[in-house]
């Protein structure tokens, strides 16, 4: 049941063309498309009984059972979390798209698709047992993301924006099926669950390291960890409800997903836990650095959205010491930073939802994101003010807003990993809580010149588009519901922590499942200890940098723009560009005959060489029956053919003789009772002569080829080898038998398919899927052709 | 195109019927004796590009008032949908299975899922021959 609901969204996505042409014009298309996840969530709402009892469900949909793929859902508390994310903002989203999205002017069926791929993508791969179908889905992600910010593919920017973010994450996603792959060679399995029932004997394996490196790359690139962050401040050319979704809410947690899932069966190795912390430390900083100069709005929340996503996975990273210690009193200190960790990612969720909602509601009412332009829309926009400055406090981690429970719970995790006596951190564990610190006053800054700039100060009214005023209530909807769990969250942390974070956090330390979770009450108040200390000071120092920022903005003009990673990304597309296009076109001269030389010599080298080496050559005549007269006739004839084909002056002899060789070998197959085969070869004859008679009447005459000796010379050498080649393969066939027949698994083609016919059988059932992906490409070729060929007059005719 | 062969148009009426008729019968035939959806679809594509040498482009497209390209599409759908059918029945992806089924005026015949896929191996082999004959024949 499960997989279907994941299954579900792609299915919708098949109808919404049809919707869209039906309804578009009496109605916004979302509002059906909204339908979906609203269903999917209530749906997925039965499973919280079943995680917060500790319990796990499965249910299995056989794939290819034969490869060991199967489609195997797995709902626990750490991907219930996750679905209810993508499936509770997913249907605000849609909503707030209703009113955002125009039905007039967008493609809205476009839109909703790559909408609802994206969704169904993401649930898969939060539910997926199985790593490769994790990989699949993972990459449908990236493919969706892609289409989704280049949805205003006329813009250049957006094209470049979605460019960056598919190479980008799709090298990441190759290198984590690489380690998915070495994962699953140690483990002798694709099932993460069996994986992390043998953690305990993995971590002297030789490939552990490399398996480790290679996944971590793909977590870090898909949730924009330094230095793969680049992507995303450029993703943000995509419509805002695709902002607030993908690349705040949803798709740049996968790589969380991943670590947190993996937890299990990585954490308390060091490596792990430096690599994690470090990376997720640094990003941390760089992004709330980066925010407070930036003067986009949506540029601040994106590098923000950085610093944040940072922040989750450096908990996430220090947590993991409490997988080496197992479950005890020691252990308890680290694992309150992965409660942090989840609680969190819940909190990042609400806030920067409604935040990301709130910018596009200023855009669009306003018609510019621009910090310098806007101002003053205080008593214009007082509803978008209040859902703002909440969404910005809990960012900034202040009270009464859940961002102040979930920030002073990673104090408490940095200051309790700071005193760690394990891998290292005596003398290097201090960095953790000053760089905490120092970026959660960057922070703070950066929440306070959202708020205060955009809504404070003198309006501008000459420098707007638009007369600022305050949106449909539909569009204020969303983000008013987010806010107001904002604030729900802060009063009743413990009801979220009992029903969602507990199972979420079991299923991420699984040494906890006995207790039931952390078993530590979240409160905000205990006592003045060093974590309420350290808020203070963020306020405070906050404060006073923000007061201060005319004076010490200039500090970001010193770094050269020349040594940026955004650069350095320019730089390395152009110089791939221009080499990979110096050798295409080495090769590449435009003339048939060069590409069949290619291909032929490399049939020469790979065949022949193989036979060679392998010392195939096996003549054994013995079995070989007598020719007859009939075939020899035959052969005769094929032989006449050819060389007519090849000597003759005119173009339609040297077509009919073809033909004529054709026919020749299916009546030879005729001979050797091969019924099928000699049909099909019929048939494709009278359709390739056909074909060669239309294309005929576009060729020149043909005319005596004055050419080099050399030239032919190269010509008859590899005309010679081919057939030597295969002549010798031929041979060699029939003398060598490397392995048991299968024929005889054929012959029972009516008992086991109920066909008499063997070919027929082994085309339709045996060998089903060889056929549909045959057909598939046959299909694609003929569109091709004719895109080739249509589309190209096309154009023509308009020049 | 427009030809203008009054003695091949005339063979043509009867010699696509037999053709046609053929190649519905390779169709059909193809789970127990030589044919099949891939030969069935080609004899057919034949036939089709026969018609339009004779009888030229604008008369058959009247005849035959349909798009190829989009045979070719409901094919390989047809073709991926019967494959994802087998999920419904919890086994994997592609199965196929038959029956032996009492049916009026036929008797007791085979019935073969088979078949399904087969159809849409057929459209999609019609469809792509024809698009890709025709779209060269018409470049000017």
């Amino acid at each position: 049941m499960i997989n279907l609901m994941i299954l579900l969204p792609f299915f919708f996505a098949v109808l919404i063309p049809f919707l869209h042409r039906f309804f578009n014009n009496k109605l916004h298309i979302g509002w059906l498309v909204l339908f979906l996840p609203a269903m999917i969530f209530t749906f997925l709402l039965q499973y919280i009984p079943i995680t917060q009892a500790g319990d796990t469900w499965t249910s299995e949909m056989k794939w290819l059972p034969s490869f060991g793929l199967n489609f195997t859902a797995y709902v626990d508390g750490l991907s219930l979390l996750f679905s209810l994310l993508i499936t509770g903002v997913g249907a605000l989203v849609i909503l707030y798209s209703v009113f955002y999205m125009s039905r007039q002017r967008e493609a809205l069926h476009n839109f909703y698709v790559y909408l609802m791929l994206f969704m169904g993508a993401m649930l898969g791969v939060v539910f997926s047992d199985n790593v490769i179908v994790l990989y699949v889905f993972w990459e449908l992600t990236s493919i969706s993301s892609f289409l989704l910010i280049a949805y205003w593919y006329h813009r250049r920017k957006s094209r470049d924006g979605a460019q960056k973010s598919m190479l980008i994450t799709i090298f990441g996603g190759l290198s984590m099926l690489a380690g998915l792959l070495l994962l699953s060679i140690i483990t002798d399995t694709y099932s993460i669950r069996e994986m992390i029932s043998q953690a305990d004997s993995l971590q002297e394996h030789i490939l552990f390291l490399p398996a480790m490196i290679l996944i971590l790359l793909g977590a870090f690139t898909k949730s924009a960890q330094f230095p793969f962050s680049l992507w995303l401040p450029d993703a943000m050319e995509a419509p805002t409800p695709i902002s607030a979704y993908l690349h705040s809410a949803t798709m740049v947690k996968a790589g969380i997903y991943l670590v947190a899932r993996l937890t299990p069966v990585f954490g308390g190795d060091a490596v792990w836990f430096w690599t994690v912390s470090l990376v997720g430390i640094t990003t941390l900083l760089y992004g709330s650095w980066n925010a407070v100069r930036q003067k986009d709005l949506k540029a601040l929340l994106a590098y923000s959205t950085i610093s944040q996503l940072g922040l989750i996975m450096s908990l996430l990273g220090l947590g993991s010491a409490a997988v080496y210690f197992g479950y005890g009193d020691e252990s308890k200190v680290y694992a309150i930073a992965i409660m942090a960790a989840v609680f969190h990612l819940v909190n990042h969720s609400t806030f920067k939802g409604s935040l990301f909602m709130m910018v596009g509601i200023i855009d669009h009412e306003t018609g510019t994101r621009n910090l310098q332009r806007l101002g003053g829309l205080m008593s214009l926009m007082p509803i978008s003010f209040t859902i703002t400055m909440i969404g910005s406090f809990s960012m900034a981690g202040l009270p009464p807003f859940n961002g102040f429970l979930s920030k002073e719970m990673f104090f408490t995790g940095v200051v309790n990993a700071s005193a760690m006596d394990i891998f290292g951190m005596e003398t290097l564990g201090m960095i953790f809580p000053v760089v905490a610190w120092a970026a959660s006053v960057l922070t703070f800054v950066y929440c306070m010149i959202l708020v205060f700039q955009t809504f404070t100060g003198a309006h501008k009214p000459d420098l707007l588009l638009k007369a600022a005023h305050e949106p449909p209530i539909g569009m204020l909807i969303p983000p008013a519901l987010l806010a107001i769990f904002v604030v729900v969250i802060f009063f009743f942390p413990n009801v979220l922590a009992k029903y969602i974070l507990d199972p979420a956090f079991i299923a991420i330390l699984p040494d906890y499942a006995a207790q039931g979770g952390l078993g530590k009450e979240i409160s905000a108040w205990h006592g003045f200890n060093t974590e309420l200390l350290m808020t203070i000071g963020v306020v405070l120092f906050g404060l006073i940098l923000y007061k201060l920022l005319p004076k010490w903005i200039k500090v970001f003009s010193w770094y050269p723009q020349s040594l940026t990673f955004n650069n350095l990304y320019n730089g390395a597309l152009q110089l791939m560009e221009s080499v990979s296009d110096t050798i295409t076109k080495k090769y590449m001269t435009g003339y048939t005959r060069d590409y069949l030389i290619y291909i032929f010599v490399f049939f020469i080298f790979i065949v022949g060489g193989s036979l060679w080496l392998f010392n195939g050559f096996a003549f054994d005549m013995s079995n070989d029956s007598p020719v007859s007269i009939y075939e020899a006739v035959m052969v005769i004839g094929m032989v006449v053919a050819a060389t007519i084909a090849l000597c003759s002056q005119h173009r339609l002899t040297s077509i009919i003789a073809v033909g004529a060789l054709g026919y020749l070998v299916s009546i030879l197959f005729v001979i050797f009772q091969a019924p099928d085969l000699a049909l099909t070869q019929l048939v494709v004859e009278t359709v390739t002569v056909a074909l060669f008679l239309l294309c005929f009447y576009h060729l020149p005459e043909l005319r005596k080829e004055i050419s080099k000796v050399r030239f032919k010379f190269t010509n008859m050498l590899i005309s010679a080898g081919v057939g030597l080649t295969v002549t010798i393969l031929a041979l060699s066939a029939n003398g060598t038998r490397l392995f048991e027949t299968i024929s005889g698994y054929f012959e029972d083609s009516y008992a086991l398919a109920g066909a008499k016919n063997i070919v027929n059988a082994t085309l339709v059932d045996f060998r089903g899927l060889d056929t549909m992906v045959e057909v598939t490409v046959l299909c694609i070729a003929g569109l091709a052709v004719f895109t080739l060929i249509k589309v190209n007059v096309a154009g023509r005719d308009k020049k | 195109m427009k030809p203008n062969d009054i003695l091949l148009a005339a063979v043509t009426k009867v010699a696509v019927l037999i053709i046609l008729t053929f190649s519905i019968d390779l169709f059909f035939s193809g789970h127990h004796n030589p044919g099949g959806g891939f030969i069935g679809g080609l004899a057919i594509a034949s036939a089709l590009v026969l018609m339009y040498l004779t009888l030229g482009t604008e008369i058959v497209n009247k005849l035959v008032p349909v798009d190829f390209k989009t045979v070719a599409a409901i094919g390989v759908l047809i073709a991926v949908l019967t494959g994802a059918g087998s999920f419904l029945f919890d086994v994997p992806f592609l199965s196929q299975t038959y029956g032996y089924f009492e049916l009026p005026i036929l008797g007791k015949t085979e019935l073969a899922t088979a078949l399904i896929f087969d159809t849409g191996v057929a459209l999609a082999v019609i469809g792509s021959a024809v698009t890709i004959i025709l779209s060269i024949s018409e470049d000017r």
